[in-house]
């Protein structure tokens, strides 16, 4: 049974942990960011951030730095530090958009972040010391509709971003102001900033939809993403960008995430998180939906339940509306709880129930018998 | 802001218009499928043999999506119709087996046109078919009806 956190009934649009997991910053929907603290055994509202004036996007906590950074529907985005007295600073970002953004992620060395906007480009920000500014430089071409999500490989250089024109693209994000030369991967050797290493289109033989989530494998080789037509897909640089896409028979996935360098988690409307798995040739399968947890009891009307439905709702057929899964809504964000992209073993969901769920690969183990994580 | 809140006029103005470099339609994957659709006779000769899951099978791979002349579409909607409708309904369990995925995808979008334009007993026909694809491909079958841009 996955540790569960209701946040209220307002969807929760984005949230991130600290570096220890102790602190949890979410969007309920709304301008604001609210940091919980777990105390003594419950999660605590430490601290609203306010600061937007519209809804907050996207929010990522840089766990070495310990920075917080929100981007909003009004366009702008706060770089949050904490003062002395544990009370968090913002700092604005000159975005220079004029759409809603949409995303945002730190990097690896948390020394630069991006944020994706309607704007059709990506703005790579970074911290100029002579001006004591957060800086940002666009990148435009060929994203030719808004960008949805955002990812960045290990080696701190190359975002993925995906987008709703349907593609998915890789691009390198290299400031030359601030970072040394980066070596050749499997994605290409020449880097400068704007560069498209990689172009996919989610749209093959007619069909097609928005991509909602995008995700590095632990090695930076592999891509996965998901988009609206309840398709998953990997790309692999290191197998001259082969691409294996399985259209699944679920609803829509909003979010994915590699859990290890073969397997990958993916969650959205269907309200259940899903593990899929890559085989050495590339090839993706379905592996199994990890949430077991809730077995409706489905065996007839007992009388008691009769009784008890003809007494509440004056009628003897159970109406009974709630999902067989944990999550009554669907799950809109997926975040790494414990562990690491190569060897995760909690991961966090979060959806448009108010709900966040934290999930262990130990106790799923034992739940599906057969199913081994590692 | 209360006095013209209650026009929404302004919803339908296309602002991207006036963006140079606006976001158009791909021109790509005509090539991927033939324009000109099934061939009406050869599947007329299937039906009358008797062979209609080859029918369907033929009728879906020459499937004419990636086409934008409306006309090619509706006359292939029309055969579609033919072979639907005359698979009887022990049938139709057999036949949906006998397809793949991709098929069973066009297959839907299929279904779902034929219920725009219903004829005479043919909605129930097309209810049967839509139970039995839907207990093949899942829910994801009809959630790509409704996101693909590239219409049967």
């Amino acid at each position: 049974m996955p540790e569960s956190l209701s946040f209220g009934i307002d969807p929760i649009t984005a949230h991130a942990w600290n570096k220890d997991r102790t602190k949890l910053a979410i969007s309920p929907n709304s301008p604001e960011v609210h940091i919980y603290h777990f105390q003594r055994g419950e999660w605590k509202l430490e601290e609203v951030l306010k600061e937007h004036d519209l809804k907050v996007t996207g929010i990522d906590w840089a766990p070495n730095t310990n920075r917080i950074v929100t981007c909003s529907a009004d366009r702008n985005a706060y770089v949050w530090t904490q003062s002395e007295e544990k009370k968090w600073k913002p700092t604005l970002v000159l975005l220079r958009i004029n759409r809603a953004a949409t995303c945002v992620r730190w990097s690896p060395l948390e020394n630069k972040f991006a944020v994706g906007s309607g704007a059709r480009l990506i703005s790579v920000c970074y911290f100029e010391k002579e001006n004591d500014w957060w800086v940002s430089k666009h990148i435009k071409k060929p994203i030719r509709s808004t960008v949805t999500c955002l990812d960045w490989h290990p080696n701190d250089v190359l975002l993925a971003a995906g987008s709703t024109d349907f593609k998915v693209r890789v691009f390198s994000a290299y400031i030359k102001e601030i970072e040394e030369r980066p070596v050749s991967t499997s994605w290409g050797s020449k880097m400068p900033l704007g560069l498209m290493m990689a172009e996919f289109s989610n749209s093959t033989n007619g069909a097609g939809g928005w991509v909602h989530s995008v995700n590095f494998s632990s090695s930076g080789d592999r891509i996965a993403w998901v988009g609206h037509d309840s398709s998953i897909s990997v790309a692999d640089a290191s197998k001259g960008m082969a691409v294996c896409v399985i259209r699944t028979d679920f609803l829509p996935f909003l979010a994915c995430l590699w859990v290890s360098e073969n397997r990958l988690i993916a969650a959205g409307h269907g309200c259940c998180p899903m593990l899929f798995e890559v085989n050495e040739t590339g090839k993706v399968h379905f592996a199994g939906k990890l949430d077991a947890s809730l077995k409706k009891e489905t065996s007839g009307v007992s009388a008691m339940k009769k009784f008890q439905s003809l007494d509440r709702q004056a009628r003897t057929e159970t109406n009974d509306t709630s999902l067989g899964t944990l999550h009554q809504n669907a799950i809109t964000s997926v975040c790494l709880h414990t562990g690491n992209k190569a060897n995760a073993t909690k991961f966090s969901t979060a959806g448009v129930d108010g709900l966040l769920a934290i999930w262990d690969f130990n106790n799923l183990e034992s739940a599906m018998r057969g199913l081994k994580f590692n | 802001m209360a006095k013209n809140t209650s026009s929404s006029a302004f919803r339908k103005i296309d602002v991207d218009q006036y963006n140079e470099d606006n976001y158009k339609e791909d021109d790509c994957g005509e090539s991927q499928s033939p324009p000109v659709g099934p061939d009406e006779k050869e599947i007329i000769n299937f039906i009358n043999q008797g062979k209609n899951i080859e029918a369907l099978k033929t009728v879906l791979r020459n499937a004419p999506i990636s086409s934008r002349n409306q006309m090619v579409k509706d006359a292939a909607l029309n055969v579609v119709m033919q072979v639907l409708l005359s698979m009887k309904s022990s049938q139709i369990e057999e036949a949906v087996n006998a397809l793949d995925r991709d098929h069973l995808d066009i297959l839907m979008k299929y279904i779902y046109r034929g219920f725009e334009t219903p004829s005479e007993g043919s909605s129930g026909q097309l209810l049967a078919w839509h139970e039995k694809v839907h207990a093949v491909a899942g829910v994801g079958c009809i959630v790509r009806v409704l996101t693909d841009k590239k219409r049967v």
